[in-house]
């Protein structure tokens, strides 16, 4: 059990690219920190800074008090479970998990009796003498978390674990991961750049960019309260909807119509000219369906697609965005790994809504979740600050850098 | 069903052409000396003809042949066991480091498997009786392996490179030093290659003639293919055939048995549930 510090940790790999941009994070100990974000986001390298499989440019690493910068992989006394499982194929399943214990020179009554606890745990008891190759995906993903939980461990270190896993599996992987971890109260560290893992598994989410943090928080504080442009667009499915929007006094303008905010949110909004309002889809509700006395502002606009999934419905209704905006939004499809199509607002419908496609309908809208962004530096205005985790300084810089 | 009768057919007509030499040798083993000299037709040896296992027997007692199966086996085993050893520890270099003139070293080797063998022995023979080297095991242990390391250095390399970095970077995390990795993880995975540059190995080493013709004088160091050529019995002009026959199967069979040993451990796939497959 121990704390994992990092301080102002920096990769730079032989071309001068820093692969993680002066990183710091706190894991407290027992806690279950995700280190979530695109592909190429130094999340990975980061992990493998933690273990020692990577140097460390700059920056110091402290694990359980101890700075580890120098030391080997085997000295910092971290379990590590890597995307490919990386099981030892000529070895028994019993011999993989009991691994690291025989490199520690353990007894072989002690072997037994921490392997059989491990394989007890993950249910591997009728797989114990069989080889890695014989198994299933999910099967040898158990092993791999074995040989990691049969040591005493400092930490556990997961490198995006499921990926490699059919969805059904995953799921409930995920809760196995989740229920282990809280069972044993070990000091985890997470990849993923799943966002759904990464919500519901961690205690504290760090969505990262470029190598550079962006905002370290809460699952919830994250969803509520996204510092910057960047982590509104990556947490949330379908994403949040980003609109151009220009304040006057208490009231917004929409591309679809004006809007009401509450003041205080429009005195940190005032004279910005364009700013980029960020509302996610399950803000909006066919106005038919809305209980006329909640609080919120209507308008009327053209439905071009409406997918209906039982429970609920989203519509599509494109709109047209200025170039400002466009060029932003664009360039934040490109750092999401996505792809700029066109600019449309997708609108979360209850499912009795009967609004079809094609239809002129009358959508209301909960203003109080909506967001207002710089659209120059993609910082969140309206952020509320005290229930939104830390938001890296570096990172509300413009995103286009 | 008339493509499994074509292939069986096929595989007839192959084995017959490769195992016809070495039933015949197989059967002139079995006749005696005068049988051979008077002419004697049959593939089974005819009545009256039969040397029984005598001929084994005086080839057993020979002390010369003894003593050039010994040098046999002891060069070539040290020389496979070096030249793997070797190419283990080259190729893993060569396949997970990153340092100059690695490409160098490749092409070098690759040079050097393809020299001529008896471009060599001239300039060898010379260098040896030098240094001292002359028809001693060293003297050929020395170019067994230079001849045959490109070729381990190769295969092992592939073998190496097909496995994935994360083993060992796993093995480490678990507390493995770089050492205990090597040979507790990687080495075990790369043994079908490690076999097979073995074999491979050993089998340069027992078949090699030219090296073992030339840089040998006496019995100290002769191996067996040399030997058998050197083999006369009591009457130069009339050399003993049927011996020779027994002494080339009794030759051969190191190399079925080493063969059949290496067989079952190169073994393809070992690597298959390393990683998601």
């Amino acid at each position: 059990m121990a704390a994992i510090e990092m301080k102002n940790i920096v990769k730079r790999y032989g071309d001068g690219f820093p692969a993680v941009n002066d990183v710091s994070i706190d894991v407290a100990d027992g806690e279950f920190v995700i280190l979530v974000g695109p592909s190429g986001c130094g999340k990975s390298t980061l992990l493998r800074m933690i273990v020692g499989l990577e140097d460390i440019t700059e920056g110091e690493m402290v694990i359980g008090g101890k700075v580890v910068n120098d030391l080997a992989p085997r000295e910092r006394n971290l379990a590590m479970v890597f995307q490919n499982y990386a099981l030892y194929p000529h070895l028994s399943v019993y011999e993989n998990i009991a691994f690291p214990l025989r490199l520690a020179k353990a007894d072989d009554k002690t072997v037994d009796e921490k392997v059989r606890e491990a394989s007890r745990t993950l249910e591997l008891d009728e797989h114990l003498e069989r080889k890695p190759g014989n198994l299933s995906g999910g099967q040898r993903q158990r092993v791999a978390m074995g040989r990691a939980i049969v040591r005493d461990a400092d930490a556990f270190l997961f490198d995006e674990p499921l990926s490699n896993l059919d969805a059904k599996l995953r799921g409930q992987m995920r809760s196995e991961i989740s229920r282990l971890q809280k069972k044993l109260g070990i000091t985890t560290v997470y990849v993923t750049h799943d966002q759904t893992e990464a919500m519901t598994l961690g205690d504290r989410v760090a969505v990262l960019k470029r190598g550079l943090l962006q905002q370290l928080a809460t699952p919830r504080e994250l969803y509520g309260n996204p510092g910057n442009l960047f982590v509104a667009g990556f947490i949330g499915s379908p994403p949040m909807n980003f609109l151009p929007a220009t304040v006057t006094g208490t009231s917004v303008e929409l591309p679809f119509g004006t809007v009401e905010i509450s003041p205080e949110k429009a005195e940190r909004a005032a004279d910005k000219g364009l700013l980029i309002a960020g509302i996610r889809p399950e803000a909006f509700e066919d106005a038919s369906v809305v209980d006329p006395s909640r609080k919120g502002s209507t308008f009327r606009a053209t439905v071009d697609v409406v997918e209906w999934l039982g429970n609920e419905a989203y519509a599509y209704i494109p709109f047209e965005a200025p170039p400002e905006v466009r060029e932003q939004l664009e360039q934040l499809e490109r750092d999401l790994d996505g792809e700029a199509l066109r600019t449309q607002l997708v609108v979360g419908l209850d499912g009795s809504s009967t609004i079809a496609e094609g239809d002129e309908a009358e959508i209301w809208v909960d203003t109080s979740k909506m967001h207002l962004f710089d659209p120059a530096t993609g910082e969140n205005l309206t952020v509320d600050r005290a229930n939104a985790g830390e938001i890296s300084q570096a990172a509300t810089g413009r995103p286009a850098d | 069903m008339r493509q499994k009768i074509g292939t069986v057919i096929g595989c007839a007509l192959i084995l017959a052409w490769c195992l016809l030499p070495v039933a015949w040798i197989i059967s002139l083993s079995f006749k005696s000396q005068t049988a051979i000299t008077n002419g004697s037709p049959g593939f089974l040896p005819a009545s009256g003809d039969s040397a029984g296992w005598q001929n084994y027997q005086d080839v057993l007692d020979n002390d010369q042949f003894r003593r050039a199966i010994i040098n046999s086996v002891g060069i070539s085993l040290i020389a496979t066991a070096l030249s793997v050893i070797i190419a283990t520890l080259a190729a893993y270099a060569i396949a997970r480091l990153e340092f100059q003139g690695k490409k160098f070293v490749l092409t070098t080797a690759l040079a050097i498997a393809m020299f001529p063998v008896v471009s060599l022995v001239g300039p060898l023979f010379d260098m040896w009786r030098t240094f001292g080297l002359y028809d001693t095991w060293p003297g050929l242990i020395i170019p067994y392996m230079s001849f045959t390391l490109p070729l381990a250095i190769w295969t092992l390399s592939a073998f190496f490179r097909e496995i994935p970095w994360e083993m060992e970077q796993a093995a480490q995390v678990d507390g493995a030093t770089s050492w205990q990795a090597f040979r507790k993880v990687i080495v075990p995975l790369a043994a079908p290659g490690v076999f097979t540059a073995a074999i491979l190995t050993f089998f340069f080493a027992w078949n090699d003639f030219v090296f073992g013709i030339s840089l040998t004088s006496t019995e100290r160091a002769r191996p067996i293919p040399a030997a058998l050529s050197f083999f006369v019995g009591s009457d130069p002009f009339n050399r003993p055939a049927s011996l020779l026959a027994a002494g080339a199967v009794v030759s051969t069979i190191p190399i079925i048995v080493i063969v059949l040993i290496f067989q079952r451990k190169i073994v393809a796939g070992l690597t298959s549930g390393a990683v998601k497959g």
